[in-house]
């Protein structure tokens, strides 16, 4: 898989608005944001509504994802575009829920809203209504997604990238500082993690940076060894699905699973060991 | 606010940052402020705090009044704005615990 199998860019996806097999789909940390404007014709997943069960905490059932896509219009042959807000964190969580669920004619918009906007581009306040699909969906792929056992198990033995910024990650932080900090749990992070934030493979327009400066800031500067297995976490598994996508998708690194679970599980699991400071 | 989002609250935090709860920072480090240009709001475009060596730290999309909010660890940072047409704009700030530090920023 190649680069240009997973992510195009704003050109690419302008020349093809209104393209019947094509579906632009906006998924944003703000879930107001598309109702301001969107990209022409792009529809909405609601990351908390429509991704995740309504009373336990996990993903929509094959079942539930089969019915969203239904509904929305998408159907299994469909090329899905999906585009979102905050450097496309919770587009690459949708990316890797649709490849979990095995729709791999996906493509990440590089950039996402935030590039689009600061191109100018037009957004719109249209909502399309599209014809209902019977969209059939796989089994979920297990082995791209890991559970706490598995993580637990994995300290010491396998990559652990924890992808949350430095003060996060030290245990100086419990959350992101855009958000209020008024977590209850403990801070700090698995040990044996390495801290790469997710931002560090990003440009300043959210742009992904190049395939050589990221297997640089991975294999040289975080000293991940790729012959190893590999896990991603954050705080739900958002912004390490961005990092899971950079290394799964861009660098084609077979043997990397998202941790969605991340630290608000983790870090209130009891009798788990957990580091604070930098990494040893 | 729940405390199940990587980076975001049920539903994510808005455009302009997430609510401080009142005018009083509490207990959390509160950076915040608005972008304006030739005395409007700027509303499209983002704001960034960085800190030492450019680490990025967090970034908000500005708000419908040009405002953004950041709930940072104590210390000394960089807010940067960036909007459409290479609009870039830098201030050094410094946030502590029990603070709302105000950073009006003219692009």
């Amino acid at each position: 898989m190649s680069r240009s199998d997973v992510l195009v860019d704003a050109d690419w996806v302008e020349a093809r608005i209104g393209d019947p097999g094509v579906v632009i789909v906006e998924v944003d940390e703000d879930t107001s944001a598309y109702d301001k404007g969107h990209i022409p014709t792009a529809i909405k997943i609601d990351w908390k509504k429509d991704l995740q069960d309504p009373v336990r905490r996990d993903f929509v059932d094959r079942a539930g994802f089969e019915a969203l896509l239904s509904g929305r219009g998408i159907s299994n042959d469909d090329t899905v575009v999906l585009y979102g807000g905050n450097n496309n964190w919770f587009a690459a969580y949708a990316y890797w829920y649709f490849t979990l669920y095995g729709h791999h004619n996906v493509r990440l918009l590089d950039g996402g809203r935030k590039r689009w906007e600061l191109d100018s581009r037009e957004l719109s306040t249209d909502v399309p209504s599209r014809q209902a699909t019977s969209y059939a969906a796989a089994d979920q792929d297990a082995t791209l997604r890991a559970l706490r056992d598995e993580v637990v198990a994995a300290i010491g033995k396998r990559n652990l990238v924890d992808v949350r910024s430095p003060d996060e990650f030290t245990g100086r932080l419990l959350a992101p500082a855009h958000l209020p900090q008024e977590q209850a749990q403990r801070a700090g992070h698995i040990p044996t993690a390495r801290n790469v934030p997710w931002s560090k493979a990003a440009n300043e327009d959210g742009t992904f940076r190049s395939d050589d400066e990221l297997r640089t800031l991975y294999a040289d500067e975080a000293g991940l060894d790729f012959a190893r297995d590999t896990i991603a976490y954050c705080r739900i598994g958002e912004r390490s699905a961005h990092t899971w996508f950079v290394l799964h998708e861009l660098l084609d690194q077979p043997n990397v699973k998202n941790y969605d679970g991340s630290w608000t599980e983790y870090g209130s699991l009891v009798g788990v060991p957990i580091e604070l400071g930098e990494a040893r | 606010m729940s405390a199940d989002g990587c980076g975001a609250p049920a539903g994510g935090a808005p455009a302009g940052g997430a609510p401080a709860g009142g005018a009083a920072a509490g207990d959390q480090a509160v950076v915040e402020g608005r972008v304006v240009r030739a005395g409007a709001p700027v509303t499209t475009g983002y704001a960034r705090l960085l800190g030492t060596g450019e680490e990025f730290v967090a970034e908000v999309p500005l708000g419908e009044d040009g405002g953004f909010r950041f709930f940072a660890a104590p210390g000394a940072w960089t807010l940067r704005v960036i909007a459409p047409g290479g609009v870039r704009a830098e201030r050094a700030v410094s946030a502590d615990y029990g603070r709302v530090t105000k950073v009006d920023v003219t692009v």
